[in-house]
């Protein structure tokens, strides 16, 4: 039970800071930016929160399989995706980034753009602006995001399933060995398991929430 | 010459702001009615508005098409836009290109530098945000209002740190306002600003 729980809370740890970069990327070109594609943009990064989870898994698993176009090159570089721990990875990586990007979009749309115009007067440069008056501004939504996004990597069953499969000590996460453990009629087991993923999901969502709280605190005095 | 402006003309909700002007005064007012479109004017020569049209020339400098950060302008806007999440001190020298000592001596801000914004009173919310300009040492300093918001009883001393930062810094300003007893207690020209045009221009003291 350790290592499914070690090997969960690992991959959706490393998923969660895989797409920060291009989480907070994202959210704010959607916040700030006006672009051609951006409503198309808008909708892909979406479409992984109302598909079918494995049809998502399905799709990843043609991408990144060894014949697939994504696949084909990494195999090439010597590195397979599919059915090893990076596959739960990726798996996790396209089913949170979209809760990721809601809310640093949110929190980046909160921010006055009247601090960053000021800013730029005082002459600080687009990065400088972003990383000393726009991020820490919407740094307690961003975290949020970031916890929630965790969460979701957490609970991920039905990408996982198709592109990682189920290989005990390798790709079996929690919500997999709930899944084996319920097939197998180990019914108690699976209690157990199911009593530590609720723990994982409340404590993130509950501190997510609490530092949503905190910001409108801070903002309505 | 300070500033120059020639046939700027940029679009707002009920009609244009059209503006050709020549300011060379230490302290130029911007005087006219609500709505007349003299903050908007500010923040077209800070660079925070796209212009339709038109050229602006700061000492002889081409300023038009420069990002607002090479500008070298100092804009206080009227609700001060203090970052929240940083203190006075960090606030102040945002932007510093120099180390500010006359600047907070002259404006009395060393007692609250580490202040959080939040602590600060209206007056003293005025004087930081005035520093923050300062020290970046612009080549003209444009301020929004430097009385809205300040307490009545407030507004003859934060008046007085006016008058001291024009006669202590060989910046040129501009200060809009709609109350005559301002312009004439620091400026020594005035532009009148009418639905977006230029109505009058004049000397104030020879």
């Amino acid at each position: 039970m350790s290592s499914i729980l070690g090997l969960t809370l690992r991959t959706a740890a490393l998923s969660t800071l895989l797409i920060l970069i291009p989480g907070l990327a994202v959210a704010w070109l959607l916040a700030r930016k006006r672009w051609r594609g951006k409503s198309l943009v808008e909708t892909l990064v979406s479409l992984p929160l109302v598909m079918p989870p494995v049809a998502t898994g399905l799709i990843l698993l043609h991408l990144l399989g060894r014949r697939g176009p994504i696949g084909a090159r990494l195999h090439a570089l010597g590195i397979d995706v599919v059915f090893t721990w990076r596959a739960v990875v990726v798996a996790m990586m396209v089913m949170s980034f979209p809760l990721l990007v809601r809310a640093a979009r949110v929190a980046f749309e909160e921010v006055n753009p009247r601090f960053e115009q000021i800013a730029r007067t005082l002459g600080a440069s687009e990065w400088r602006v972003f990383f000393t008056i726009t991020l820490p501004l919407a740094a307690r939504g961003v975290v949020s995001g970031m916890l929630l996004a965790f969460a979701r990597a957490v609970g991920e069953f039905g990408a996982t399933i198709l592109v990682a499969g189920n290989i005990p000590g390798r790709t079996t996460t929690l919500s997999v060995a709930i899944y084996n453990l319920v097939q197998l009629g180990r019914d108690e087991e699976a209690f157990r398991l199911l009593a530590v993923a609720v723990a994982i999901a409340f404590a993130a969502v509950w501190t997510a929430e609490t530092f949503l709280r905190r910001t409108n605190e801070s903002r309505h005095p | 010459m300070s500033l120059v402006i020639r046939d700027l003309r940029l679009p707002l909700a009920d009609f244009p702001l059209e503006v050709s002007a020549e300011l060379s005064a230490r302290a130029t007012a911007l005087y006219g009615p609500s709505g007349a479109g003299k903050t908007s004017l500010l923040e077209a020569i800070a660079g925070l508005r796209t212009l339709e049209r038109g050229r602006i020339d700061l000492h002889g400098r081409d300023v038009t098409n420069l990002p607002p950060r090479l500008r070298r302008i100092g804009y206080v806007p009227q609700d001060d836009a203090l970052f929240p999440h940083l203190s006075a001190r960090q606030n102040i020298f945002y932007g510093a290109r120099e180390q500010g000592d006359d600047v907070l001596d002259v404006l009395e801000l060393r007692p609250v530098l580490d202040r959080g914004v939040k602590n600060l009173s209206g007056g003293e919310r005025k004087r930081v945000a005035l520093a923050r300009a300062l020290v970046t040492r612009p080549e003209i300093l444009l301020l929004d209002e430097p009385l809205a918001g300040v307490d009545i009883a407030l507004r003859d001393r934060v008046l007085q740190y006016l008058v001291r930062v024009r006669d202590e810094f060989p910046i040129p300003a501009i200060y809009v306002t709609h109350q005559m007893a301002e312009v004439e207690a620091i400026c020594e020209e005035m532009v009148v600003l009418e639905r977006g045009r230029v109505v009058e221009q004049r000397r104030l003291v020879e």
